[in-house]
């Protein structure tokens, strides 16, 4: 099947000689801290400045003027575009996340979303860790075997049904999966709704499906990108080097090629991981799973703008931050690439 | 001639063959497809939830609209929206990679520092973030899917720039006194068009995927559209009544988008360049 190519490595430029690690991570960070800035600034711009009056598209059909003047002043929509996106990025930066206007729609008083979205964070980070503590050991095995046993039919099988997964959207396999595991069969809920008062691990049935459903388009990637990085290495002279000093394929394999394979494979990880990030809303949409992802979308459905916002940067910092670790991890694991100027 | 002939190399490869064949099929679904449906898409042809019968093949949906004729109408607006959003893409992502690659001027980092900034947003977060601000504008829709794939397709066409900046044509052109546009666009734009469009099918695979996946969290096309994704999520609540008016369309995108992975695949085979997937978002 199609050979993908291998990850470009980060290439540390040492700098001061006595701590040359630190000050790379130091820059990284900075840069990472800067990207956010300016995604925070592009996250203001496309909630806050694009044409559309925002307040009527919370109150909806209900709005009457007063109620319109109530919730221009609550996001201070007469104020300057500037000065409202200041004062937002000071109050997140001390933990202040602002309050959601649906929210207070509602319940009729202000509703901070720092209140609101505890509990939804917990049932998002459960799901993501059960899905990658499954997706590291399963897309190295796959591909790994798939390398080791490039051209023959087993190979084959594993590539051209991983593309057949990366092609279907999370809704869709989610759908699928729903029709046949718990719709005909029977075996699996359907939905994965926690009851108040419970949490996610009174039931843990309700996360096979959606643990299911992002597995497979995520562990498809990365078994193709890890059989790719793989097939590089077991190309290479010192692997035939040391076939010919009589090995087993076997050690041959972990002993030597694993090895050198390592740095591109958390980065594959790493990169998949952050692809997650767009997979887990749609999943927990499909089951009606309380998490965050979940919230963000009737969120946008509502138009409620500063939960938009503020959710919307937790995500990126968390997309950036996996971004950011990944490379610091990639130059602590292969000294190679720290070279000196 | 012989690079068109290259190119239609990957139609000799099995899998390509069955790609090309089904992704064929499904255009020639969607563009013809609304002619010979039974009935009005939009109309209240039953009750709801019926299962198939004679005269509703498929079964009728929610509000009693027959799920066949839906489905004739249904490929339209995603397969349509996502070519215009790949389209729009390379334009952009084309024009951008050209000037950066080309000037050695302060332009290029500038242009490659913003590209920087948009791969560092999450692309379905991107889209959400839009429909908050725009509401469900199908115009904004289609510029954020645009925007999604322009920064990866801009710094590629920029390194192939930057690699046939320095060539004898190039430099021919420069010393005849043509003006730049004109050196990007007679000499550089073709000779680097093959690498660009290697991955044209995987990007427009994945802008079918996230346009679906919008429609389907009803940010994108709204009711009575009649659209698979919006099938999909409109008909989930009588799925144990009437499985037929969420599985069609399912497995009408799963066809859709693995016929044209296929195909983008066998054509990256052929051309022996490697399919980067990691320049895509997903």
């Amino acid at each position: 099947m199609s050979e993908l190519a291998a990850p470009e490595l980060p290439i540390v430029e040492v700098r001061s000689r006595r701590h040359p690690l630190a000050g790379f991570v130091l820059r990284r960070l900075a840069a990472g801290v800067a990207t956010l800035l300016v995604v925070s600034v592009l996250l203001f711009v496309g909630t806050n400045v694009l044409p559309g009056d925002v307040a009527s598209a919370v109150l909806g059909r209900d709005s009457t003027p007063a109620g319109l003047a109530a919730i221009r002043t609550e996001l201070h929509l007469n104020r300057p575009a500037p000065e409202r996106y200041w004062t937002w990025l000071s109050g997140f930066v001390h933990g202040d996340l602002g309050s959601s206007v649906a929210g207070q729609a509602v319940s009729g008083q202000p509703s901070p979303i720092s209140g609101l979205i505890g509990d939804r964070i917990r049932n998002t980070a459960v799901l993501a860790l059960f899905t990658i503590a499954l997706l590291i050991p399963l897309s190295i095995g796959f591909g790994v075997f798939s390398a080791m046993r490039a051209g023959r039919p087993v190979d084959h099988a594993i590539t051209g049904i991983s593309l057949g997964l990366i092609s279907l959207p999370e809704f869709v396999t989610g759908t699928l999966l729903v029709l046949l595991l718990a719709q005909w069969w029977g075996l699996l809920p359907g939905v994965s709704l926690i009851p108040i008062g419970e949490s996610v691990f009174s039931n843990l049935s309700i996360l096979v499906l959606p643990v299911l459903t992002l597995l497979a388009a995520s562990l498809a990637q990365t078994t193709r990108m890890v059989r790719a990085g793989m097939l590089e290495v077991l190309r290479s002279d010192y692997v035939e080097w040391a076939r010919l000093s009589g090995h087993r394929e076997l050690d041959v394999v972990l002993r030597y090629a694993l090895r050198n394979a390592l740095a591109p494979t958390v980065q594959v990880i790493a990169l998949n991981v952050q692809w997650l990030v767009g997979g887990i809303v749609v999943t927990e949409y499909v089951f009606g799973y309380p998490g965050i992802g979940q919230a963000l979308v009737q969120a946008v459905s509502a138009r409620d703008v500063p939960y938009v916002l503020s959710v919307g940067m937790l995500i990126a910092i968390v997309y950036i931050s996996l971004n950011v670790l990944a490379d610091v991890l990639v130059v602590l694991l292969v000294p190679k690439l720290r070279t000196a100027q | 001639m012989t690079a068109i002939a290259a190119r239609l190399r990957f139609a000799k490869t099995g899998t390509g063959r069955i790609g090309l064949a089904a992704s064929l099929l499904l255009v020639a679904l969607v563009l013809i497809g609304p002619l010979f449906a039974p009935h009005d898409p939009a109309a209240i042809a039953g009750l709801p939830f019926q299962r198939p019968t004679g005269d509703f093949l498929l079964g009728t949906d929610g509000l009693g609209r027959d799920v066949l004729s839906r489905l004739l109408w249904g490929g339209r607006s995603i397969v349509g929206l996502a070519v215009v959003a790949t389209a729009l893409a390379y334009l952009v992502g084309v024009s951008i990679g050209l000037v950066a690659g080309y000037t050695r001027s302060l332009v290029d980092p500038l242009l490659m520092r913003a590209m920087d900034v948009l791969l560092a947003v999450p692309p379905l977060l991107l889209l959400l973030v839009l429909a908050t601000g725009a509401g469900r504008s199908l115009v904004v829709l289609v510029l954020g899917v645009a925007t999604v794939h322009t920064p990866s397709i801009a710094r590629i066409v920029r390194a192939a720039t930057q690699q046939l900046t320095g060539r004898g044509y190039v430099e021919a052109a420069l010393a005849r006194g043509e003006r730049t546009a004109a050196i990007l666009r007679r000499e550089i734009l073709p000779n680097i068009l093959g690498t660009v469009l290697a991955d044209a099918g995987i990007r427009l695979t994945a802008s079918i995927l996230i346009l679906a996946s919008i429609n389907f969290l009803g940010l994108g096309r709204q009711p009575p559209a009649a659209d698979w994704a919006l099938m999909i999520s409109e008909n989930r609540e009588g799925i144990t009544l009437q499985p037929w008016a969420v599985a069609a369309p399912a497995l009408l995108i799963a066809l859709l988008t693995i016929s044209v992975n296929l195909v983008a695949d066998a054509v990256a085979r052929s051309l022996g360049t490697s399919i980067d997937r990691k320049q895509v978002a997903r």
